[in-house]
């Protein structure tokens, strides 16, 4: 796990943490009914940070995520996300989700699109774009995922790898401002991973402020400016990598190391 | 002991795997005591069975008469249907705007092939012309614009059938949508409507929602507004088909992944978009048997406006069995009737399968 699965020369030139607040959580709570399953959380994201989420399963990481585009509902707190505050007012969900990009486990392709109509489907119809425009800028995007020649070709063709690059460039054609990755590698085959990993490592080497969930400890490591650990609900720990992975300072979080490190 | 070894060639399959057909007759027919046996047995049946049948249907029938008197031959009794078939197909429609109705049948198939065949030339225009079909086939069936009017009471026979069956199965399923997205809906109030007239339709028979819509409806209305008897029975029978088609897409809607709806939503389509672009043609392929099966059901359910004093193809038929001239032919005229339904249903389930296989080209998963 502690190795980078990509043998590739990371460029950081880009990789530059501004000043200007991407994502602002104010003590956010959330219950499943009686559930209380995030507590607290507070978070500030600035634009072009890379962060990991890490923790147990059963932590909340994937519903920390789920909340910035509204795929959950918080009950207590706030979330703003460029400066819109996410209420229960559909307008500002549209605008938000509209610039926040999402990959998921099961990368959620629509089977009954071609990989191109997948890519095009959003800007046609919520950003208004001409088709032919659409499908230029979705053939660049096929093109930096490196899968162009799929593009007439139906998801249930390509490997999980190919999928996920294209939920990937499907996200990327409505030009986002911040990429959410909800466990994007957990669903595939080793051998594919490195590929995935690859086309995440050269989002975050243009700037893309982007929030990962992820197993993946040697892309952490590598790529992320700060990791987030997770238990019970709550931001147990966080710091830049180097000091998360060499120099935990809460026994939860040397636990859980030790645990996916130690072999 | 380890070993690496060299990527073996793709090849074809060995002649054993490839069977000519004469040895699968055998194999399939004649591969054990128990199916040869059985084999033979249908054999018997057939050659005992098949010629008298198609004796009575064909070689010793008669095709033309004015009346049961006329049919000497000891075969089937057609001229029944020969001398009866414009009331079978068109019922009481006055014999001299008849023409209308002949016109109205003709554009139904041409209606039907730009509504249903995709590569098929003018298809844009097509699509418009199928549109206006119902329209203009009300005006020519009813009259108006210069031409006389023809009181639905006298509309009957196969015409009646396919006006029900087809205003069924047209209204049924954008309403059978509605229906079924609005009981999944997130506010109560539509939610619950929805169900309390679906589960209240599906409670009750057809007959009696027939004969509700043909008695009860009036006292609803302002008075002094009439409403035709045959427009009252296409409004229960396609209110009924609704209520069926609303489960049968709900089915379908339930069988869509969360993910769906959430990569939808990620993407920041709205509600509407979602639905029409992602949900439901995934949704809707996947219950095109339940949806098929239903308009079946729904085009032979049409024969109960029977009872509602509508004479349909199967009231024709009756009506022609008790008719002094040719009293007592029940065969001839009841296997011509499940003939005509027959035809229908099977064109009905063979396009579903026509479909079902066009939708799966290319990304079965």
């Amino acid at each position: 796990m502690s190795n980078l699965k990509t043998d590739r020369k990371i460029d950081y030139s880009k990789m530059h943490v501004s000043e200007e607040v991407a994502i602002q959580i104010n003590q956010m709570n959330k219950w499943y009914g009686q559930f209380h399953v995030l507590r607290d959380i507070d978070l500030t994201v600035q634009r072009g940070e890379r962060i990991v989420i890490a923790g147990p399963s059963g932590s909340g990481k994937s519903t920390l995520i789920r909340c910035i585009n509204r795929l959950e509902e918080h009950q207590q707190g706030q979330i703003i996300v460029d400066g819109t505050e996410l209420t229960s007012d559909l307008k500002n969900i549209d605008k938000i989700r509209s610039e926040v990009g999402m990959c998921f486990q099961h990368f959620n392709l629509f089977p009954h699109l071609t990989i191109l109509e997948n890519c095009t489907l959003a800007p046609i119809w919520v950003r208004n774009t001409p088709k032919k425009e659409a499908e230029e800028i979705a053939m660049h995007f096929l093109e930096k995922v490196k899968i162009p020649e799929q593009a007439n070709k139906y998801p249930g063709m390509l490997s999980g790898g190919q999928q996920q690059r294209v939920a990937i460039a499907r996200s990327l054609c409505m030009k986002p401002r911040i990429m959410l990755f909800d466990e994007p590698t957990s669903a595939l085959d080793p051998e594919m991973i490195k590929e995935v990993l690859d086309t995440m490592i050269e989002l975050a080497e243009e700037g893309m402020t982007m929030l990962c969930v992820t197993h993946e400890m040697g892309f952490a490591r590598e790529v992320a400016n700060r990791v987030i650990f997770m238990d019970a609900g709550q931001i147990v720990e966080q710091n830049e990598p180097e000091e998360f992975f060499n120099n935990p300072q809460s026994e939860r979080t040397k636990l859980f190391l030790s645990q996916i490190l130690g072999h | 002991m380890s070993f690496t070894k060299e990527l073996i060639p793709q090849s074809p399959p060995p002649a054993s795997v490839r069977t000519k057909p004469l040895d699968l007759i055998r194999k399939r027919l004649f591969g054990s005591i128990g199916s040869a046996v059985s084999s033979i047995l249908i054999l018997y049946l057939l050659v005992r069975f098949v010629p008298p049948i198609l004796n009575w249907l064909i070689f010793s029938a008669d095709w033309v008469g004015s009346s049961r008197d006329d049919c000497t031959s000891g075969g089937a009794c057609w001229a029944v249907i020969t001398a009866r078939f414009r009331l079978f197909v068109v019922g009481f429609y006055p014999a001299e705007d008849v023409w209308r109705v002949w016109i109205v049948l003709a554009l139904l198939p041409v209606a039907l092939a730009f509504a249903l065949v995709e590569k098929i030339p003018f298809r844009r225009y097509g699509l418009i012309f199928a549109g206006l079909y119902p329209l203009i086939a009300a005006l020519l069936l009813a009259g108006g614009l210069g031409l006389p009017e023809v009181a639905t009471s006298k509309w009957g026979g196969l015409l009646l059938t396919l006006v029900c069956g087809l205003t069924g199965i047209v209204v049924s399923l954008p309403l059978g949508v509605i229906l079924a997205l609005g009981r999944r809906s997130n506010l109560p109030a539509i939610s619950s409507l929805c169900v309390i007239f679906i589960e209240f339709v599906r409670g009750v028979p057809l007959i009696t929602i027939l004969f509700m819509s043909s008695v009860m409806l009036p006292l609803f209305l302002p008075p002094g507004t009439t409403m035709d008897q045959m427009v009252r029975a296409l409004v229960g029978i396609s209110l009924f088909a609704s209520a069926y088609m609303a489960e049968v897409i709900r089915s379908g809607l339930q069988s869509i992944p969360a993910g769906q709806y959430e990569a939808a939503n990620a993407l920041g389509l709205s509600y509407w978009q979602s639905m029409r672009l992602i949900i439901l043609p995934q949704a809707l392929k996947i219950v095109i048997p339940g949806i098929v099966s239903t308009f079946i059901s729904l085009f032979k359910d049409t024969s109960l406006v029977l009872i509602i004093g509508l004479y349909d193809l199967l009231g024709i038929a009756n009506a022609t069995i008790t008719d002094t001239k040719w009293i007592g032919l029940s065969n001839e005229v009841y296997v011509f009737t499940a003939l005509v339904y027959w035809v229908f249903c099977f064109s009905m389930s063979r396009y579903s399968l026509f479909l079902e296989d066009k939708l799966h080209r290319g990304h079965k998963n």
